[in-house]
């Protein structure tokens, strides 16, 4: 066993990771490492494992052997809260938010329910980072807009005082003048010293952000690389099922 | 008939309703919350009014509060047993399961309680204040029913605040429609749950334990709740606790004017309007299409 203090400078690392959806083995073995600080792609095809990984470091899916470790202590088997508390923050594909509550409510929920000792995140930051909430608060969240959902979803996701963030597909369905708006929050995040795992479709999105990619096939990782070396190999690009910008 | 007549029947129809709502209350915010049916909510209830008619019966004196206090809390921790040792393992279980493990606590409870009280029946007088009647124009009614109804509205009035006012409510109402999402932004889920729960079973003792003055206390008591108030939270639309409190005022007065006015027909009547409401809203009065 390793130290329970922790290694400060660690961040998330994933080793040898199996699961199951019912006999269907989703994930064969999956190890990859996000350092303090550090943005990492998640790449690979539909029905790769990108989101099932996710799952699994996050406990919201049983893992059959392996280990999660984050900050240096091992948190394997931990309940979904117990991650949350320990600063990692899981943001969900799609348009995860609480519908029949208030954007407001929402807000609060997530800061009272996800509050850890420091306060690096209180309300007015995040309102800060995005200054179109605001007028946001007393609105039904089911009533929002795709892009301010996103805006919602990521705002909660802070409100919980994360060291690290899992970002599951942030543009899946997104039009394109809202995937360059959740480019630019990405970036400002990174730019806070946040550590992110990004599971994307979208290569180029992810890449254009990330330092380092995964690429994930069959519930095994393939390839480990630089992310601006992959953005540069034109088999590597077609290899993901993107066509380069001319 | 006379105005006097049909105004006391009304009345005591509320008074009916009151109890009958916060069982139902109970059953729809489990039901809300967890996905689950719970048969044996019927037998919380009746331990509820068991353990009331028990501490009054302990003691002289007006002991009726002590039993309204203590009774309800008792049933707490009962529920709070239930739902660490059985309920959390059938959450994802199939519903067939679920009914099976419910009904076989029913009879469990029911058998226990055989046990501890015997068959015949209990009965416990109104507290010494509420034991008058009050007397209106044209006619008298028992103070007890109304404070009974009173006090559903009371408790209305506090499961409204606390779903719509506090973060616990919040959570309840955000575990409803994504219990994932509120788990990975820091909510012990399952221990929300077993709070939920807690207040279900609360809800249920509380009305067990103000019936206890104005009915027998017997075995056959938890059966007999489990499917009014079944049929109230469906009319009402299960998950919904302003629907429950609809459902009860409905279900008391089409049971009141069945009595009144076609007494054979008096047991059918709860089923009628169960028929006729999901006949028009299959998903009950404030019911929401099942995801």
């Amino acid at each position: 066993m390793g130290a329970t203090t922790g290694d400060p400078g660690e961040g998330l690392a994933v080793l040898d990771l199996h699961a199951y959806y019912g006999l269907s083995h989703v994930l064969q073995g999956v190890s990859l490492e996000v350092g303090v600080g550090e943005t990492v792609a998640l790449l690979g095809r539909n029905g790769a494992g990108k989101t099932t990984t996710m799952r699994a470091v996050m406990g919201l899916m049983p893992v059959r052997s392996g280990r999660v470790r984050l900050f240096g202590q091992d948190v394997t088997g931990r309940r979904p809260d117990q991650l949350q508390r320990s600063g990692v923050a899981f943001v969900p594909s799609g348009r995860r938010v609480f519908g029949s509550l208030t954007v407001l409510q929402n807000l609060e929920l997530a800061a009272r329910a996800g509050r850890r000792r420091s306060t690096r995140w209180t309300l007015d930051r995040v309102e800060l980072l995005f200054p179109a909430l605001p007028a946001l608060r007393g609105r039904r969240a089911a009533f929002l807009s795709g892009g301010e959902q996103q805006m919602v979803k990521l705002a909660c996701a802070l409100l919980g005082e994360p060291r690290l963030l899992l970002l599951d597909e942030p543009t899946e369905g997104l039009a394109p003048t809202v995937v360059q708006e959740m480019g630019g929050w990405l970036a400002a995040l990174r730019a806070e010293g946040l550590g992110m795992l990004l599971a994307e479709q979208n290569a180029v999105f992810a890449l254009r952000l990330a330092q380092r990619c995964y690429v994930l096939e069959k519930g095994v990782i393939r390839a480990e690389q630089a992310a601006d070396e992959l953005l540069r190999s034109e088999t590597g690009l077609r290899y993901l099922g993107v066509a380069r910008n001319p | 008939m006379s105005w006097g007549v049909v105004a006391v029947a009304l009345l005591t129809s509320l008074s009916t309703a009151a109890s009958l709502f916060m069982v139902a209350a109970g059953l729809t915010l489990i039901f809300g919350a967890m996905r689950v049916i719970n048969l044996a909510h019927g037998s919380l209830y009746m331990y509820g009014a068991f353990i009331a008619a028990t501490i009054v019966g302990s003691a002289t004196g007006d002991t009726f509060w002590y039993a309204l206090a203590l009774a309800p809390l008792a049933v707490v921790v009962l529920g709070t047993l239930l739902e660490v040792g059985l309920m959390r393992r059938v959450y994802r279980a199939d519903h067939l399961v679920q009914l099976l493990a419910t009904y076989g606590v029913l009879l469990i409870l029911g058998d226990l309680a055989l046990q501890f009280w015997g068959a015949s029946p209990l009965s416990v007088s109104s507290p010494r204040v509420l034991s008058g009647s009050l007397a209106f124009q044209h006619f008298t009614f028992p103070a007890y029913e109304l404070f009974l109804t009173g006090t559903g509205v009371l408790v209305g009035l506090a499961l409204w605040f606390l779903l719509a006012r506090t973060s616990l409510g919040w959570k309840v109402r955000a575990s409803v429609e994504d219990a994932e999402l509120l788990a990975v932004r820091g909510t012990n889920v399952k221990l929300l749950y077993t709070v939920v729960f807690a207040i279900g079973a609360f809800l249920a003792g509380l009305g067990g334990a103000l019936i206890t003055p104005l009915q027998g206390v017997d075995t056959g008591l938890g059966s007999s709740i489990i499917v009014a108030a079944f049929v109230v939270a469906v009319i009402g639309g299960l998950g919904s606790i302003a629907g429950a409190a609809l459902g009860a005022g409905i279900i008391a007065v089409f049971q009141m004017a069945g009595a009144l006015w076609l007494p054979a027909w008096e047991p059918t009547s709860l089923y009628v309007a169960m028929i006729v409401v999901l006949a028009i809203k299959p998903w009950g009065l404030l019911g929401v299409r099942d995801r």
